[in-house]
């Protein structure tokens, strides 16, 4: 363990799981907005906007997230020149979270349609029975229903995610698994502390909040 | 999916198909308006141009550049592949041990792998194995080795959840007619669980198809590498290259989702899934859209 009592090691640890964080949280936030708003376009009456959805979620599920992370800094950025922040560092943050959240928002536009098939027909036809439309008849009907039965894949979307946010190093963020690799690099004798240390945080955060999730999609799953 | 549709909305009259009409127009043209706006946007920088596309129709940037690429991230797959369905029903057999010195060890291995970012684990093979082994680590058996302790670890739990939902029937008329606890694993409970998690594994090894692209982070000669990385610096069309690329690896993975389709409805129709699938189907569900990388 003496590679992490030298405080620019340390530090870097800490950096290195900061951003992890954050692209966790910004890249969660926009996924599960534009996740919801796919899934119920694809559900909708409208052809035009079904296709759509199904479009976005064939393409973007079948693509590799690296190459999309890649060609959101090669593409976007170096070609197109789409340039979201001045500083250097936190262009190539938002830019990571741009392809995080249109590779997850397929996953969760999936997970929220699955959900809406696990709600009775019938709930959905009482609804219109009494006259709701069908945007009346997805917000208070159908999704709060649906809502209790995605706890479970949501939960493990966001636990995907946060992992998935290490391949936003490929275009040079230094979140952790890049200062682990240069961790790695400088210190070849400490290999495996290095390794279970970095490794070890991603367990001790995960395994908890994959049980977590578990539990609570438990307690809310509407019991039939 | 149908069913459901039709069921969120009741079947439009003249007023609702005015309103949908609308909104299709509305929503069409906001479409085109965007993909006008992409069209024109790489007008601006001149990605249209003839010479960024034409590398494509000739046949040495396919043999050159894009065919060993796919041939690497294949071969890797494939590898993969076998050796993670290995990984999962060993370490799924060995959680569901009756002996606690089996089971924990196997569920610890299984939930540490499932936990740890694939890159992670990749970078410690490759970067951190040779400082322990004093001898180079082959970069394809790095990208091997990480993607079948990740998807074989996801693959154990599905397998669990598969063998947990054979009905106990099987099991206790297999015990009855004298066979082993070996026996019983390997001739009654994994043959039913393999049929009843057949659509999952598929899924999984799309998810793992994809996940060869890390390959390319530790330098491993893939697609990724070859097609986009290396075709676009010896051509200037990196753009297109990447527009190829991504169109090779959704035919790939589409024809794999079709496949695991194509298979949860034969099952369906057979009938002859264990009884207990559906609640296997949640927890499975949740195995399948795992968007790992």
């Amino acid at each position: 363990m003496d590679v992490f009592s030298d405080p620019a090691n340390f530090d870097e640890y800490t950096t290195g799981f900061l951003w992890i964080l954050k692209l966790t949280a910004a890249g969660g936030f926009a996924a599960f907005v534009l996740g919801v708003v796919l899934a119920a376009m694809r559900v909708s009456p409208v052809p035009v906007l079904r296709g759509f959805g199904a479009a976005w979620v064939n393409l973007f599920r079948n693509t590799p997230l690296t190459l999309i992370i890649f060609f959101c800094y090669f593409g976007l950025y170096t070609n197109l020149g789409l340039v979201l922040s001045d500083e250097l560092e936190l262009n190539n943050f938002w830019l990571g979270v741009v392809g995080l959240a249109v590779y997850t928002a397929a996953f969760v536009c999936e997970a929220i349609r699955s959900g809406i098939n696990t709600v009775d027909a019938g709930q959905a036809e009482a609804a219109r029975a009494i006259g709701m439309t069908f945007f009346q008849n997805l917000r208070i009907v159908i999704l709060p229903q649906a809502g209790r039965a995605v706890v479970a894949p949501l939960g493990s979307i966001l636990i995907a995610l946060c992992k998935n946010a290490t391949i936003v190093g490929t275009i040079g963020l230094a979140e952790s698994s890049n200062a682990m690799k240069n961790l790695i690099n400088f210190n070849g004798d400490q290999v495996i502390p290095i390794f279970l240390v970095f490794a070890g945080t991603f367990a001790v955060v995960l395994i908890p909040t994959g049980y977590g999730f578990g539990w609570l999609a438990n307690r809310l799953a509407v019991k039939r | 999916m149908s069913s459901t549709d039709a069921v969120l909305y009741d079947h439009p009259g003249p007023r609702a198909k005015a309103r949908n009409a609308i909104m299709t127009v509305l929503f069409g043209i906001g479409l085109l308006a965007l993909l006008y706006w992409i069209y024109a946007k790489f007008e601006e920088k001149n990605q249209w141009a003839g010479p960024l596309w034409e590398p494509f129709t000739q046949s040495t940037t396919w043999v050159d550049f894009i065919l060993p690429g796919l041939w690497a991230t294949v071969s890797a797959a494939a590898v993969a592949m076998v050796l993670s369905l290995v990984f999962g029903i060993v370490f799924a057999v060995g959680r569901l041990s009756e002996h606690w010195f089996i089971s924990i060890p196997a569920g610890a291995v299984v939930e540490f792998f499932r936990a740890v970012p694939l890159l992670l684990l990749m970078f410690f093979i490759f970067y951190g194995i040779p400082f322990i082994t004093y001898q180079p680590m082959s970069v394809f058996w790095a990208v091997v080795i990480g993607l079948t302790l990740y998807n074989g670890s996801v693959l154990a739990e599905a397998f669990r959840a598969g063998i947990r939902s054979v009905p106990r029937g099987q099991s206790e008329a297999a015990y009855a007619v004298g066979m082993r606890k070996g026996q019983v694993m390997q001739h009654i409970l994994v043959p039913q669980a393999a049929r009843a998690m057949l659509p999952v594994i598929v899924s999984q090894l799309v998810v793992l198809v994809k996940d060869t692209a890390l390959g390319y982070i530790i330098g491993y000669s893939e697609l990724l590498q070859m097609g986009v990385n290396n075709l676009g610096a010896n051509f200037g069309n990196f753009v297109a290259a990447a527009m190829v690329a991504a169109v090779i690896y959704i035919l790939l993975n589409w024809s794999l989702t079709s496949l695991a389709g194509y298979l949860e409805r034969r099952t369906r129709r057979a009938g002859k899934a264990p009884g207990g699938a559906a609640p296997v189907g949640e927890e499975a569900g949740s195995a399948v859209v795992e968007p790992q990388g």
